[in-house]
């Protein structure tokens, strides 16, 4: 008894000091966790009765921790990373502040992110799910020293995809590298081509999928193109034979958001520093990888305290900039784009002032919307592509077929 | 009487009584016992229960407990019509039939080899067969990516190595070794690969099973037969093999669920789930077993329910399996 007196006095106790001092669970995944670690001490000179407890996984166990936690609706953060790829799905969950009610109102601020973002974390309720912190405005990351041994016109190779390929047969030739990684690459981006404000890249508005459209099409065309001309060196970004090729020389072009070049800078190729390029995606495509988010869990417990946190985060222009220092991470709001820091060059992209054409495309990504089975669709697409490219089958019949099987996994 | 006993009994021996009396000569044991119930009943039994009931279901995780949505045996008939999981399962059976059946073939003779042979350097060379089985397959997984690897793999620059091997400006060796890299991500040797690298695993744990099996045939059944003029090779099919025939059930049983079962070999060896890279199983899904199409379906897919249905189509079939086995192994005898 005398224990459980002891366990219900200190409860109250902890109860009391609570009610002085809130503590804010904020849950999150490197490197975007190094954003609110700096962001901690800066915080708390303005808000000492605030005390911010940080939760940092994995990418993948973060975003496992965070769905088994809205499935139970139980260990939910106060503050919730998400990265784009799930922020579909976290959406339509149900289980997340709708931040474009009030008392949140967020889309007063809708003018002060990237067009894109906010359309990104709407979901299919037309509810606001998460704000912005950062972006990936896509861009050609290309090898310079390859392309001029291999003869290649700088200006040109990327002007359309046909000319993409040639100067990939010329590389191949001269030099022994591959043009890039994996054919599909090439996929990933012409479906993401001509699309415009509204439109999603795998389903319209009714569920409906668009595989079928002159979009995907061509993608799978030029990716089938890419591998018949052996300029594709067959292998997934992330593995280990991917990041050798690129350390090696073997991979002469890599098409991802901007912040790669802090990637190939910090581990993945630093002795080649000077080497590298920048330049906008080929064919005039704006297209955009990867971007973080901050949530409020529906059933957190300082909601009010998170979305004084959330708005320190995401719309602070001096915030944002030292993540953009730091991190490479290209920050989301308006006001951090437009500062002299973009102006500065890049020593390992050999002095050029990349981060001005970045920006560039930061402007013309259009807002297309995300739909909660994007993932299924887009791993039905990457199935059939595996069959146009390594057993010939027909491209109107493997669209079409994709079609069927998107319709068929769609079910509920 | 009775009134007397109420007034002896003070304050705190009613305590001690109270605080006793659960705990008595018929109840202890199963307090006691208790724990191993109590996880069981956590950790197994509940989510056996909750995957059936799960099974039923539509259940997206995401969206909470109150998402579910009753389904019937919907999930059970698209899994049963679904080209991926007829895949999936038609590469688990590949798999475990090419890296199973040889397993038994090597390690029995392994087995006798060692027993028979190696009497001093026997728990030293058991030892290095059984490191594989204990090593983490996740390192085992990696370290062979990389020996696989097309481009800078150990095992293609030897195989090339002996292709390009000159000799007076001919390579003799050109017809059996390949001059060229060979990609080994394609799918047509994704599975010879993977079902190496299990081979490779478990040949010393079923070595060490038929290994201990062999210590308990009486020596003396050895002796009479070499008296009675028996060579090693007739004693081996005639007195061995017979006799090893429980250890074999044994062992083939436990391959047969663990084949079926197979997860974090191939999932590595193709490449897991890379971010961005939704292809799971490698190219033309080559690479993807059964359990693999659970997990797709469960985390890429956020269908719970429909991976429950695969799950528990997946524990019938291997029910079935281990049936046949048992089936098999009692008609012969």
């Amino acid at each position: 008894m005398k224990i459980m007196h002891a366990l219900l006095l200190s409860a109250a106790m902890s109860g009391s000091v609570a009610a002085q001092t809130v503590t804010l669970e904020v849950a999150s995944f490197p490197d975007l966790d190094r954003g609110i670690k700096a962001a901690i001490p800066l915080y708390q000179e303005a808000h000492p009765d605030v005390e911010i407890k940080l939760v940092s996984l994995a990418f993948g166990d973060h975003h496992n921790a965070m769905t088994t936690s809205l499935a139970t609706g139980s260990n939910l953060p106060d503050v919730m990373a998400v990265e784009v790829g799930f922020i579909g799905k976290f959406a339509a969950s149900g289980g997340i502040e709708d931040l474009s009610k009030p008392p949140y109102n967020a889309l007063q601020y809708q003018d002060q992110f990237a067009k894109f973002t906010l359309p990104q974390a709407t979901g299919g309720d037309g509810n606001l799910a998460a704000i912005p912190v950062d972006i990936g405005p896509g861009a050609l990351f290309y090898r310079q020293d390859l392309l001029q041994k291999a003869g290649v016109d700088e200006s040109a190779f990327s002007n359309n995809w046909d000319a993409f390929i040639e100067a990939g047969k010329k590389v191949k030739e001269k030099t022994g590298a591959y043009m890039v990684a994996h054919a599909g690459d090439l996929k990933d981006i012409i479906i993401r081509s001509d699309l415009e404000d509204g439109e999603g890249i795998f389903f319209d508005k009714e569920n409906s999928s668009l595989v079928t459209s002159p979009r995907f099409e061509k993608a799978f065309k030029v990716a089938k193109a890419a591998r018949d001309a052996g300029i594709d060196a067959k292998v997934k970004a992330w593995t280990s034979e991917w990041t050798e090729g690129l350390r090696r020389g073997q991979i002469a072009t890599q098409m991802m958001g901007s912040w790669v070049a802090g990637h190939l800078a910090n581990w993945i190729a630093p002795e080649s520093v000077g080497l590298w390029r920048s330049k906008q995606l080929p064919d005039n495509v704006y297209a955009s990888w990867g971007g973080s988010f901050y949530a409020i869990p529906a059933k957190a417990q300082h909601k009010e305290e998170a979305w004084e946190f959330i708005r320190f985060l995401a719309l602070n222009k001096s915030m944002q900039l030292e993540a953009f220092h730091k991190l490479d991470a290209f920050p989301a709001l308006v006001t951090a784009q437009n500062d002299q820091f973009l102006q500065q060059p890049i020593e390992f992209l050999g002095g050029q002032k990349a981060r001005v054409q970045w920006k560039e495309a930061a402007d013309r990504i259009p807002a297309i919307t995300v739909n909660k089975y994007d993932t299924i669709a887009d791993e039905i697409v990457n199935a059939e592509l595996d069959k146009v490219l390594l057993h010939d089958k027909d491209i109107k019949e493997a669209l079409a077929d994709a079609h069927k099987l998107i319709k068929r996994r769609v079910r509920y | 009487m009775s009134a007397v006993m109420e007034r002896r009994e003070t304050p705190a021996t009613a305590q001690v009584k109270t605080r006793r009396r659960w705990l008595t000569r018929k109840t202890a044991p199963y307090v006691f016992i208790s724990p191993f119930f109590i996880l069981f009943a956590v950790f197994g039994l509940f989510p056996l229960l909750f995957t059936i009931y799960l099974s039923f279901h539509y259940w997206d995780p995401s969206t909470g407990l109150g998402g579910m949505k009753w389904v019937g045996f919907e999930n059970f008939t698209f899994v049963l019509t679904d080209d991926w999981f007829h895949k999936s399962l038609y590469n688990t059976f590949w798999i475990a039939l090419v890296s199973g059946v040889p397993q038994h073939l090597a390690a029995i003779p392994l087995a006798f080899f060692l027993h028979t042979r190696l009497s001093r350097w026997r728990n030293a060379v058991v030892g290095l067969y059984f490191l594989p089985f204990i090593t983490s397959t996740v390192a085992i997984s990696l370290v062979f990516t990389s020996l696989f690897s097309r481009d800078y793999g150990l095992i293609n620059v030897l195989l090339t190595q002996m292709g390009q091997w000159e000799i007076a400006g001919l390579r003799p060796l050109s017809w059996v070794f390949p001059t060229e890299n060979i990609d080994w991500n394609d799918p047509g040797y994704t599975k010879w690969v993977i079902s190496f690298v299990v081979w490779w695993r478990y040949v010393g744990w079923n070595t060490v099973l038929y290994l201990s099996a062999l210590q308990t045939i009486p020596k003396d059944l050895y002796e009479a037969a070499s008296i009675d003029g028996a060579s090693r090779r007739q004693q081996f099919w005639h007195i061995t093999v017979p006799l090893l025939r429980p250890m074999m059930f044994l062992a083939i049983t436990l391959s047969i669920i663990g084949n079926l079962q197979l997860f974090e070999e191939p999932f590595i060896l193709t490449g897991g789930l890379g971010p961005g890279g939704t292809s799971i199983g490698g190219p033309d899904q080559a690479g993807k077993t059964a359990a693999m199409h659970m997990y797709a379906t469960a985390y890429i897919e956020s269908d719970f329910g429909t991976a429950s249905a695969v799950a528990w189509l997946l524990f019938l079939i291997i029910a079935m399996m281990t049936w046949a086995n048992n089936k098999a192994f009692k008609e012969k005898s």
